[in-house]
C-alpha cells in the first residue's frame, strides 16, 4: 500500500505538492509513482527562473524500463531544483515526500494551491486505477 | 576480454595498410591531429579470433531458433547474400552512369515492380533505408499531400494502443499529435472510439494489419470507410506483411500508403540490429510525393528520376539510393520463392503459429485471445504464473535461453500483461517447433516444483542476468586507456 | 518447397492438433470480399542455379571501372578477413541485442565500436550508430535543438560546403518541425567557409554545421568557426569523414572547447561501395547530451556474479519506450556494417589507418597536380585538401564525364547541377587504391576525349 501523506495536496498525474511558509510550494512524485516506476537512473530537472503553466510537463523522471513527465501543478516560476538527484536520483525511491523533492515553484496565483487535490481524493483515485 | 586489452603499442598490423610512404607536408599542422586514436593494435590472427569468439557469444537464427514476435526472425538464403555480393555490384560506386549501371538498375526496376503487385499498390520507392524510415516516409507524404490541397487543419494521426512504438514516434517527427485507439476485447480496433476520434482535425490513421496483437483486424474495410470520409488517409505499416503475402493486398482493403520491411517479409538479414530496408508503395493520388531516386524504364533502358523529375516529392531520405545491398538480396528472395513461393510463406508462417498456439494452450498456457485464430504469430499470457507462482514472463524468457531457444517478444504490445508474442515463422520444422513447446511445458513444472531457477534464469550463458540500473546510472560507455 | 521443411504428414498432424481442416481454413478471419490470389506480375520461382546466372549477368554488366568518384561514397581496400568475418552466421542472422545475455558477442563488439569512435572523433561517447551519414547529420540537428534549450530559434546555418544530398536529406527530415536550414555561402577562391563573413550579430542560432573535410575536400577553418558559434549561444555539428579523422584534429579539440555533436557516414570503414548502401551513420556526442542521442546505446555492467557484461542503456530514450516523445523514430540501424567497421579498425589501428589516410592524400594531390597540368584543365580553390578536390574543364563536363565513361572511367562528380556558379566543374578523388598507372591512365584518356571534343567544335560552319 502506498504511503499518503495527509498534509500534501495532489495531481491526477501523481505529483505531491507542499505550501511552505514563504508562498512558494515544494513538489515531487508521490510514492505511488516511484513504486511503478521502479529503480530511477536519471532526473531532467527544470531550469530555474523557468516559467510554466499548469499541466506544462517540466521535468522528467527515468527509469530503467519507462520515461515518465513530470508536469507542473500550478502556473508559477521554478525558483530552486533539487540539484542532489543529478547525481543521486534514487533520493526519490528512497524518500519521495523528502529528499527526493524535485523543485520549488511560485505560483502566479497564492490561492492555487488550496484547489488541488487533497490526500483522500488521491488515494481514492490511486484505489481506482488498481 | 575486450579487443583492445589485447592490444600492445608498436604491434602494427602493416600487411592491412598501404605500403606507400607518404607526407603529411602539404596539410598545415594547425589542421592535424596531435595524438593518436586508441585503436587496437593487435595482428590480424589475433583479430580473427577475437571476433570469432564473440560471434560464438550469440544466439542467431544460424544457430537457435529464435521465435521473436513481430521481428520475423525467417532463414536469411544463403544465395540472397553470396549474390547481393558479386564484384560487379559491390564495386559499383553510387554514381556511376547509368550506362555503367543497367543490370544494378534492372534489378532495382524488377524490385519495384514485384512489391507492386505484392501490396496492390500503383507506385513504389525503394528509397526507405528501414522499417521505421519508411513509416517516416509515409507520414511526411500524407502531410505532402493535405499540404498540396492546402488542407492544413489536419493535426492529428491515428494510432491503436497496440502499435509499435516507432507509428507515434514518427506522426511526432512529421509534426502531427497522436490519439491513440482503444482496442476492444476480442483484439480488433473499437469502432465507437475510432468514429468518435475521426473529425476535420485527422490527416490518418497507422494500422498494422494483421495487428501487432497476432490476429487480423476483420472490420479493416469499415475502418477505410470512417477515416477516408472524414478526409484522412491509411497508413499500412508493412511489419507483419508476411502474414497475408498473396492472400490479401493492402491496397485492396482500402490503404493509401505502406511501408515493407525486406528484413522481415523479404528474408534479408537482421545484422544484429540492421540494416534493414522499408520500401513505400502508394496508391495513385500519392504518388507525386514518392521520395527520391526511382528507377524507370524507357525502350528497355533503365534510368533515375530525381527531384527535379519529381517537383512535388517529398525528397531524399538517404545519401543515395537506400540499403541497395540489401534490396538486392530481397530481390534474390523474391525471384526464388516466385510467385508460388510467396503464397507459401504466409500458409506455412500460418500453420506454425496455429499449430504451436494449439498445442500451448493445450499444456495449459492461457493465450491472450482464446477465440481467435492466430495469423502468423500470436501471444500467450503468464500473467497466472506471475501471480500464483511469482514466475513471470522475463523469468520464462531468461529460462528458454537455457534450453538453447531465444526468447520470443517479452512485454509487448503494452495492452496484454504478462506477454509472450510468438514466431515461429514458415521455415522452421515440426520437431523444431515441438522441443520448443516441451521446453515451455519443463520450464512450467520448474515454475511449480523449484521457481527459483527460473527466476534466477539463464544459468548456462556467458553471463547471468545484467544489472540494468546500474548501467544506466553508471553509463560506462566506452573503453578508456586507464584500465 | 523452397526453404520450408514440412512434409505431408507433417502437415496433416499439425492440421489435426489444431483442429482445422485444411490450411486455408486458418484464413477464415479475412473478409472473403477482401482476398486476392492474384500475383500477376510475379515471375515463377527458379532455383538457386537459374538465379545465380542472371545475377551474374547483371553484375557483369556493370563491369569494373576506374573510379575517380567519391562525394560521399570512397572506394578504399577492405581486408579480406573483414567480410568473412561479418557474413559469419552468429552476426549476420542475429537481431537486436534485447536479449543481453544471448547476444553478449554483439554487444561487447558495439561496445568496442563505441570506444573506437569516441576516441576518433575526441567525443565522450558514440551510439551504435544510425542509416548513414546524410540521415545522422538529419538526426545531429534535431538533437541540437532538443539539447539546445537556450535558442528558441530552431535556426541551423548549414554552409554551402556541405554536401548538398546531406542538406537535402537534413530538409526532408526535419522541415516538418519547424526547423529552417539557414545557407551561409563559401568562398569562391579558397571554397570553404571565410570566417571573416560571419556576421557580428546573427541573432538566435541553435547550431552550426562544420564540414572537415567539406564537400570539395578543403579544410575549414574549424577552430574559428567553432569558437564563433559557441560565442553566440550555438552548439556546433560536427561532420566528418572518419579516415581523415586519423590524421586530422578530431572535432572533440576543435576551437576551444571542441565540437557538441559529431556526425558522418561510416563507410569509408570497411563498407563496399555496393551503389551507395548498406553504409552506416556514426554519431557521437557530449556526455552532457547523451539522452538527447537518438538510437541504440550498449552500456559495460556487472551481472549477478558481479562478472562485466554489456547491455543496451539509455531505452527511455527510445520510440519502443517513450513513444511520440521518443528521441527519434529510429529502431533498426545498421549493426552488421558496424561489425565490419569494428573488424577493419581493429585490423588496420591508428598506425595503419593513418597510412590509409596519407595514402589517399597524397594520390589526390598527385592526380589534381596531373589533371591541373592537363590542358583545359584547372585546379579550382587554394585551399589544403584531404582526398578530394575540384577541378574546371574548358569544356562542357557533361560530355567530359559522358566520353570517360565509355572508356570505362569514371571521371568524378559533376558539380553543374548543384553549383552551378563553378561552371564545367567536377569533384575527384583518389583513394589509396589508385596508382601513378591509373592517374596516368585517367590523364591520358582525358587529353585524348579533349583534342577529339575540340575538334568536333571546329569553327568551321558548315554551310546552308
Amino acid at each position: 500500500m502506498s504511503n499518503v501523506p495527509q498534509e500534501l495536496r495532489y495531481t491526477k498525474t501523481h505529483e505531491w505538492i507542499s505550501l511552505n511558509d514563504d508562498g512558494t510550494v515544494t513538489v515531487g512524485i508521490t510514492d505511488h509513482a516511484q513504486h511503478l516506476l521502479g529503480d530511477l537512473v536519471f532526473v531532467e530537472l527544470p531550469d530555474v527562473g523557468g516559467t510554466f503553466s499548469e499541466g506544462d510537463d517540466c521535468a522528467v523522471v527515468e527509469s530503467v524500463k519507462a520515461a515518465s513527465d513530470s508536469y507542473c501543478p500550478l502556473d508559477g516560476e521554478i525558483v530552486e531544483h533539487n540539484e542532489a538527484l543529478s547525481d543521486t536520483p534514487e533520493l526519490i525511491n528512497q524518500d519521495p515526500y523528502g529528499d527526493g523533492w524535485i523543485f520549488k515553484l511560485r505560483p502566479d496565483d497564492a490561492g492555487a494551491y488550496d484547489t488541488l487535490m487533497d490526500a483522500d481524493a488521491y488515494s481514492e483515485l490511486i484505489a481506482e486505477e488498481g | 576480454m575486450l579487443i583492445f586489452e589485447q592490444s600492445k603499442s608498436q604491434r602494427a598490423n602493416p600487411s592491412q595498410a598501404p605500403l606507400q610512404e607518404a607526407g603529411i607536408d602539404s596539410i598545415p599542422a594547425q589542421f592535424r591531429r596531435r595524438r593518436r586514436p586508441l585503436l587496437p593494435e593487435v595482428s590480424e590472427m589475433q583479430a580473427v579470433r577475437h571476433f570469432t569468439r564473440l560471434s560464438q557469444k550469440n544466439f542467431s537464427i544460424d544457430t537457435h531458433f529464435y521465435p521473436l514476435g513481430s521481428c520475423t526472425m525467417k532463414y536469411n538464403p544463403r544465395a540472397s547474400n553470396t549474390l547481393a555480393m558479386l564484384p560487379g555490384f559491390l564495386q559499383r560506386h553510387p554514381h556511376s552512369p547509368d550506362n555503367l549501371s543497367q543490370g544494378f538498375m534492372a534489378c532495382m526496376f524488377d524490385l519495384q515492380e514485384i512489391l507492386k503487385d505484392v501490396t496492390g499498390m500503383t507506385a513504389v520507392s525503394l528509397a526507405p533505408m528501414a522499417g521505421a524510415q519508411g513509416e517516416f516516409a509515409g507520414i511526411a507524404m500524407i502531410r505532402a499531400y493535405h499540404d498540396a490541397r492546402e488542407d492544413t487543419a489536419r493535426t492529428e494521426i491515428l494510432a491503436p494502443d497496440a502499435a509499435h512504438g516507432t507509428n507515434p514516434a514518427t506522426a511526432t517527427m512529421c509534426n502531427y499529435k497522436v490519439k491513440e485507439i482503444p482496442t476492444d476485447a476480442q483484439g480488433d480496433v473499437d469502432i465507437d472510439a475510432l468514429k468518435a476520434a475521426v473529425g476535420p482535425q485527422t490527416a490518418g490513421i497507422m494500422l498494422t494489419n494483421p495487428s501487432t496483437l497476432g490476429v487480423f483486424e476483420r472490420r479493416i474495410k469499415d475502418i477505410a470507410e470512417i477515416v477516408h470520409s472524414a478526409g484522412g488517409l491509411l497508413y499500412y505499416d508493412g511489419a507483419n506483411l508476411n502474414a497475408i503475402l498473396g492472400k490479401v493486398k493492402p491496397g485492396d482493403m482500402g490503404f493509401d500508403v505502406i511501408h515493407m520491411n525486406l528484413h522481415k517479409t523479404f528474408s534479408t538479414p537482421h545484422g544484429g540490429g540492421g540494416p534493414g530496408a522499408g520500401p513505400v508503395g502508394v496508391s495513385p493520388r500519392l504518388e507525386p510525393f514518392l521520395p527520391v531516386p526511382l528507377v524507370v524504364k524507357n525502350d528497355d533502358e533503365y534510368s533515375w528520376l530525381k527531384e527535379k523529375d519529381r517537383p512535388q516529392t517529398i525528397g531524399r531520405l538517404s545519401t543515395f539510393m537506400g540499403n541497395a545491398g540489401v534490396l538486392l538480396r530481397a530481390y534474390v528472395y523474391a525471384r526464388l520463392l516466385g510467385r508460388e513461393g510467396m503464397h507459401r510463406v504466409a500458409d506455412f508462417a500460418t500453420l506454425n503459429a496455429n499449430y504451436m498456439l494449439a498445442r500451448l494452450r493445450k499444456a495449459g498456457f492461457e493465450a491472450a485471445f482464446p477465440e481467435r485464430l492466430a495469423t502468423h504469430e500470436f501471444i500467450i499470457t503468464l500473467k497466472r504464473q506471475a501471480k500464483e507462482l511469482g514466475v513471470n514472463t522475463m523469468d520464462f524468457a531468461k529460462r528458454l535461453l537455457d534450453y538453447g531457444f531465444h526468447a520470443p517478444t517479452t512485454y509487448f504490445p503494452l495492452l496484454v500483461a504478462e506477454c509472450l508474442l510468438i514466431e515461429p515463422t514458415e521455415t522452421e520444422a515440426k520437431e523444431d517447433i515441438d522441443a520448443f513447446i516441451e521446453a515451455m511445458i519443463k520450464i512450467q513444472h520448474e515454475a511449480e516444483s523449484d521457481p527459483e531457477k527460473v527466476k534466477s534464469a539463464p544459468h548456462s550463458l556467458p553471463v547471468r542476468r545484467l544489472d540494468d540500473v546500474k548501467a544506466a546510472k553508471d553509463m560506462d560507455l566506452r573503453w578508456t586507456v586507464s584500465e | 518447397m523452397p526453404f520450408i521443411p514440412h512434409t505431408d504428414d507433417d502437415v496433416k498432424t499439425m492440421l489435426d492438433a489444431i483442429g482445422a481442416n485444411s490450411i486455408e481454413d486458418l484464413f477464415a478471419e479475412i473478409p472473403a470480399e477482401l482476398r486476392s490470389e492474384g500475383l500477376d506480375s510475379i515471375p515463377d520461382g527458379v532455383n538457386e542455379m537459374d538465379i545465380s546466372r542472371l545475377m551474374r549477368e547483371r553484375a557483369d554488366q556493370d563491369s569494373r571501372s576506374l573510379c575517380f568518384a567519391g562525394a560521399g561514397a570512397y572506394e578504399h581496400h577492405i581486408p579480406a578477413a573483414v567480410w568473412e568475418l561479418t557474413t559469419r552466421g552468429e552476426f549476420y542472422t542475429a537481431y537486436t541485442p534485447y536479449q543481453a545475455e544471448a547476444s553478449q558477442g554483439t554487444l561487447q563488439l558495439l561496445y568496442e565500436y563505441q570506444s573506437m569512435m569516441a576516441s576518433l572523433t575526441g567525443m565522450d561517447v558514440s551510439n551504435a550508430s544510425l542509416y548513414d551519414g546524410a540521415s545522422a547529420l538529419a538526426e545531429a540537428v534535431l538533437m541540437a535543438v532538443r539539447a539546445n534549450r537556450k535558442s528558441k530559434s530552431k535556426r541551423i546555418l548549414t554552409p554551402r560546403t556541405v554536401h548538398p544530398d546531406y542538406r537535402r536529406v537534413a530538409n526532408t527530415i526535419v522541415h516538418n518541425q519547424g526547423i529552417v536550414l539557414d545557407e551561409l555561402d563559401f568562398d569562391r577562391q579558397q571554397g570553404v567557409i571565410d570566417p571573416a563573413s560571419l556576421p557580428d550579430d546573427p541573432g538566435d542560432v541553435t547550431a552550426l554545421i562544420i564540414p572537415q573535410p567539406n564537400y570539395f575536400g578543403a579544410l575549414e577553418d574549424v577552430d574559428v568557426l567553432t569558437d564563433w558559434a559557441h560565442a553566440h549561444g550555438a552548439l556546433v555539428i560536427a561532420v566528418v569523414n572518419p579516415v581523415s579523422l586519423a590524421i586530422l584534429t578530431p572535432p572533440g579539440e576543435w576551437g576551444d572547447s571542441g565540437a557538441d555533436i559529431v556526425c558522418g557516414d561510416g563507410q569509408p570503414l570497411g563498407a563496399p561501395l555496393s551503389s551507395g548502401g548498406p553504409y552506416f551513420g556514426f554519431m557521437c556526442c557530449r556526455k552532457a547530451f547523451v539522452r538527447q542521442m537518438p538510437g541504440r546505446i550498449i552500456g559495460r555492467t556487472t551481472d549477478l556474479d558481479g562478472k562485466s557484461g554489456y547491455t543496451l542503456t539509455l531505452q527511455a530514450r527510445e520510440q519502443h519506450i517513450r513513444r511520440s516523445k521518443a528521441t527519434s523514430n529510429i529502431c533498426t540501424n545498421q549493426g552488421l556494417l558496424v561489425t565490419a567497421a569494428t573488424i577493419y579498425m581493429s585490423l588496420l589501428g591508428a598506425q595503419g589507418l593513418e597510412r590509409v589516410a596519407l595514402a589517399c592524400h597524397a594520390n589526390t594531390m598527385k592526380l589534381l597536380a596531373a589533371l591541373d597540368e592537363t590542358d583545359g584543365v584547372t585546379k579550382l580553390f587554394d585551399r589544403p585538401l584531404f582526398h578530394e578536390a575540384v577541378v574546371q574543364f574548358d569544356l562542357p563536363v557533361a560530355d567530359v564525364m559522358r566520353a570517360l565513361s565509355v572508356q570505362g572511367i569514371i571521371g568524378g562528380v559533376s558539380l553543374a547541377d548543384d553549383y552551378p556558379e563553378l561552371g564545367n566543374s567536377i569533384l575527384i578523388c583518389a583513394t589509396e587504391t589508385k596508382t601513378d598507372a591509373d592517374i596516368e591512365t585517367y590523364t591520358a584518356s582525358l587529353k585524348r576525349i579533349a583534342m577529339r571534343l575540340t575538334a568536333n567544335r571546329c569553327p568551321v560552319q558548315p554551310k546552308m
